[in-house]
Order: structure tokens, then sequence, then C-alpha cells
């Protein structure tokens, strides 16, 4: 079992949640964050004061799944959520030790 | 399953008889008894008259006159219920502007000024600003308001109709006219809480707004108003009608925006706002749609403020008034908006507010007594100048203002008395302040005019900042007027308040920040 976090774009959720569906993923976990890369952040001007924005708005999906789908459950954000310019997000794949269905006690990849 | 379905299905019939049954009643057709094209409803026979149906001529005019004075009672309370309605933009706007866990105490403080100064105003702010004004024929002759206390003539401070009941003043006219002024009032008092908003004690407000209610607005409202010193400056000593401000640039905003100011000054920045390397930190305001819809709503409102400030609907300047006033407002706003396009290139929805607000608060005094290609010019100077004013206070004076209301309501109320000095075109305001002839300024030749509108802004410097400076003082080193530091950063609702203004969304960025 694997866990896929994935930061995107806010504008590019509901792309990508509904091709994940069609993939056949049912459970999804979105978040709002703020955070900052290479993207860096930008500057506003609030009535006529620069403000540095350094934290920008994402969205974190994440998604937990079998070793088998998880290369397919990549190629799918990776191919929605690019744009080629810097800010894209990134994709971290971690391992997971144990799952637990909460409603019936269920333990291990059934309980996914 | 099967039962549900049942159970939808015999409602949905119902639902359907009882639209067929509004249909059919909605045919009928009806027996024209009545008077449907209203041809015949209002005549001769609704005159009170002896003999009913031949009213004398005497008896038609009794009607005539009562009619215009029902007019202008009509008018009068109507636009002060436009005024009244203020208050929600101003509460939005200066909600909208600060910070979500502000939100309920900032809110809360633009109801409270008003339950406050209603109950200040009727104790003694009326008797002290109303007085001694003497008859208002608008209003009937508001005979009772005739003790001013004077010294060798000049008229300090009204002392009748105390809570409404002294010296006969329980009087339709009366009445009428502390309706009106009570609500001009209460937008004197809600302007300084724009400038303490995110810090101050909520208690210091409420002895802040008895302050207000009670001594510093009606007091100065008397000599502009209310027969007082500097009303008289013209009948005495030849300075054109004396100072003339139509619905109080001065009186009503220069003196909240003086307020306004000391109190900033004497609370001192929000903590974080100024670094300690000089940085100018920004703390955006949380919902500039709730800002924006104030805006509106005060422009909404203005219409009763100026038009409304005739106390008559007899006048027929009413029109002159309310169209001068969109025309600042509307030029005050774009003037705003294309110059923060233009420096900062973006057109700042903030600097839009406050400039819509900077042209409403200029042209609030020479509304009635200036041409509309002047009020066009008067709103286009106030947008520019609460730009100027806004980023002078922050960045030189580092005066932390969260709303703008010292840029808004104290420099542009000056610059409405200024620009009635310098505008006023000789067509209206004959008789006004026992002075006869015309309102005219500067530029149609008359200095006596200007220099009673430099006078009124010297005396708005020292009375209305001056005054409220020492009493913010006062009351810092007496009762204290901020929160602690903690309170503060955390939020003054729940310390302040006890209660919080967005339960679910502090929960979630809690949740999110943890």
């Amino acid at each position: 079992m694997q866990k896929i976090e994935a930061i995107i774009r806010p504008g590019k959720l509901n792309e990508i949640t509904e091709a994940l569906a069609d993939a056949g993923v049912l459970g999804i976990t979105v978040s709002n964050v703020l955070g900052c890369g290479r993207q860096k952040g930008h500057t506003q001007v609030y009535r006529g004061q620069e403000v540095q924005i350094r934290l920008l708005p994402k969205v974190k999906l994440e998604i937990a799944c079998l070793e088998t789908q998880s290369e397919q459950i990549v190629e799918v954000i990776t191919r929605l959520a690019r744009t080629g310019q810097v800010g894209d997000g990134k994709i971290f794949i971690t391992p997971v030790q144990e799952s637990i269905r909460i409603r019936t006690g269920e333990r291990g990849e059934t309980a996914l | 399953m099967f039962k549900w379905r049942l159970a939808t299905n015999s409602w949905r019939g119902l639902k359907i008889s009882f639209l067929t049954l509004f249909l059919l009643l909605a045919c009928a057709s009806v027996a024209l008894a009545g008077d449907p094209s209203g041809n015949t409803t209002g005549g001769i026979n609704d005159i009170a008259a002896a003999t009913a149906g031949q009213p004398t001529l005497a008896e038609v005019a009794a009607q005539v006159g009562k009619n215009k004075i029902g007019i202008n009672f009509v008018w009068t309370l109507i636009t002060g219920f436009l005024v009244f309605f203020m208050q929600a933009g101003f509460a939005l706007v200066e909600t909208g502007f600060t910070r979500a866990k502000n939100a309920a105490h900032t809110m809360a403080m633009n109801l409270m000024v008003f339950l406050v100064g209603a109950i200040g105003y009727y104790l003694v702010g009326f008797a002290f600003e109303f007085g001694g004004v003497g008859a208002l024929s608008a209003l009937g002759g508001t005979a009772p308001l005739t003790q001013e206390l004077a010294v060798n003539g000049w008229g300090l401070l009204g002392h009748s109709a105390f809570f409404l009941s002294s010296g006969g003043s329980y009087d339709v006219g009366v009445f009428t006219l502390f309706l009106f002024q009570m609500v001009f009032m209460d937008t004197a008092v809600t302007i300084p809480t724009g400038a303490m908003a995110e810090r101050v004690k909520f208690s210091a407000v409420v002895i802040g707004t008895f302050f207000i209610a009670m001594i510093l607005y009606p007091i100065f409202g008397n000599w502009v108003w209310g027969g007082g010193w500097l009303a008289q400056l013209g009948s005495k000593l030849g300075l054109g009608h004396g100072v003339v401000d139509f619905a109080g640039s001065g009186v009503v905003h220069a003196i909240g925006g003086s307020a306004a100011l000391a109190s900033a000054l004497v609370l001192g920045p929000r903590l974080g706002k100024y670094g300690k390397d000089g940085k100018i930190n920004v703390f955006p305001g949380h919902d500039i749609p709730m800002a924006i819809l104030g805006t509106i709503i005060l422009f909404f409102g203005w219409f009763g403020f100026n038009p409304g400030s005739t106390l008559a609907g007899t006048d027929l300047r009413i029109s002159v008034v309310a169209v001068n006033t969109m025309m600042a407002g509307a030029v005050g706003g774009f003037t705003a908006m294309m110059t923060m396009w233009l420096i900062f290139k973006k057109p700042d929805p903030s600097m839009m507010a406050n400039g819509t607000l900077a042209g409403l608060v200029a042209i609030t005094a020479p509304s009635a007594f200036v041409s509309a290609s002047s009020a066009v010019i008067i709103g286009a100077i106030a947008g520019a100048l609460v730009i100027t004013s806004v980023l002078f206070v922050d960045r030189k004076l580092k005066i932390d203002d969260p709303v703008g209301a010292i840029s808004v309501h104290m420099v542009n109320g000056i610059w409405g008395i200024i620009a009635t000095g310098i505008f006023a075109d000789g067509t209206y305001g004959d008789g006004l302040n026992g002075v006869t002839g015309s309102v005219s300024g500067l530029l149609y030749g008359n200095p006596g005019q200007f220099l009673a509108q430099l006078i009124d802004v010297g005396v708005i410097l020292i009375w209305g900042f001056g005054l409220s400076f020492f009493f913010f003082k006062l009351l810092h080193a007496t009762w204290g007027m901020r929160v602690k530091p903690e309170d503060e950063l955390a939020g003054l609702d729940i310390p302040e308040m006890g209660m919080l203004a967005y339960p679910d969304h502090l929960l979630r960025t809690e949740s999110e920040s943890e």
C-alpha cells in the first residue's frame, strides 16, 4: 500500500478528480493549503502599500492505493496538472504501513 | 420505499390543487364598485369645512398650509430614516476593512454607538444643539426652541428641550427635528469607531460615544446650525452669511473625523502594524464585498443626508442638492479609481470605496449652493485628496487608521467647508443665518464668505481635534482605552464580546494552522 500526496494548482482540481474517478480511484482527500517552492511569491498592493505574498494557495490531494495502481495515478495527475510553468506542484509517494476501515474494523489492502 | 413514494405523490397532488385554486381565484371577475383608476378619490369633500363640500377661502388656505407642512414633515422624517440606514453602511465598511477575528466587535460597535448616542442626544445633546435655534418655518415654527445662552449677543449653547420635555418641547415640529438631527449626530459618533477598530476597548467606546453625543458634537452644532456664534459671523461681522455648512461636511464629518484622528493618536497603532525597522505591514480587510456593499448603502443614505437637510419637501432646491450629491460621489470614486489604476496598476476596490465616500463628504456642505460642474470639480479633488491623505497618514504620520476614517471624513470634511466658500454661486440661501441675499463664494466675488469658512476650519481643529484629544487622553489615563496585547492578537470577539462573528470559520483556520 502507498500514499500519494500531490500538491497542485487550485484550478486543476476538478479535472483531476474526474479523471481519477474514471481511472477507478474511489477515495481522495482534498485540502486547501498554503506553501512556497520555486515559484516564490508575488507582490500585491493593498491601499497603496506593497505586500509580499510568500505563501501561495495550492490544493493537496491525498490518495491511498495499491502499489500496482500508483503509476497510473501519477500519470493522470502529472498529465493534467502540468502547465509547463514554475508552480505546477509536486507529487510525493510514501509506503503505508497499515490501513483500517473504521466502519467494519477491516485491515490491510481490503480496507483501502 | 413504496410508502415513501405514496406520501410524495399525495403531497404533489395537494400542491397542484392549491395552485389550481389560486389561478381560479385570480381569474374571477371583480365587481367595479371601487375606484381602480383613482379619478374620483380625493376632492373638495376632503377639505375640512364647516359646511361639507363648500369650504371657504380661509378653510382652503388652512388646508394648503397644513399640506405644505405635512409634505415637509414627511420629507424630513423619510430622509431621516434614510440617514439612519447609513449606520448599516458604516458597519459594513468598517467590518469589511478589518480582520475576521474582530468582526463581531467592529460590527457591534456600530450598533452600540446608535443606542448610546440616542440616549445621550435625548438627555442633553439636542437641547445644547437646538435649544435656541428659534422658529424653523419649514417645520411650522418650532416655537419652544428659544433658549440660547449668549455672551454679548454671541450664541454659545442652547438650553431648552432637555429629554424632549422641558420648555414645552412636547411638540410635533420639535420631534421631527429631533429625529432628523439625532441620526445626523449618530453619523458623527460612528466615524471614530473605524479609526479605533481592532484594538479599542468596547467600554471605552461607550464612554467616548456619550462624550461625543452630549458635548463635542452638539455644542459645535449649536455654533453653526443652532444660531450660535459661527452662524452669526455674517449678521454681526459682515462675513458673508456667517459659516455656511448645508448638511454637515464640518458639523458632522470633520468633527467626527477629528475625533477619529484624536482617538487613533491616543490609542496607537495595532500591534505589528509598524515594524521596528520602519517597515509598514499590511492587515488586509477580510471582506471586500462587504465593504463595497456598505459604500453603496452609504451613498443611498446620502440622498437623505443632503437633500433632507432642506427640512422641506416644498423647497424645490432638493433636486439640485440630490444631483450635486450624486455627481460628486460618482466623480470622487472615479477619480480615486483612476488614480490608483495609474499609480499602482490596479483599480483598488478599497480606494474606490474611500474615494466615493470622500466625494460625498466633500459635497455635503456645498451641495445646496453650487452648480453641477462645481460639484464635479469638488468630487474630483476629493477623490485625489483622499488617496494622498491615506498614504500620508499611513506612511509619514504613521497613524493607524484601518478604514481611512481620518482621510475620508476629517480631510474631506474640511475640503467641503472650504469648497463652499469658493464655489457657492449665489443662486440659493436668501435669508440664511439672518443675512439677506443668496450665498456666494470666492469665485463669485465674496471673500467674506471664504473667510468665514476658514474660521470654521480653525474652530474645527481647535474644538473638534483639541477637545477630543484632551478627552481621549484623560479616558486612556483613567479608564484605559486599549485591550490587553494578548486579546488583540487573539482577536477581540471572545475576550470583549463573548462570541465569535464566524465560529465555523475560526474552527477551520485553527485546524489548518496547527
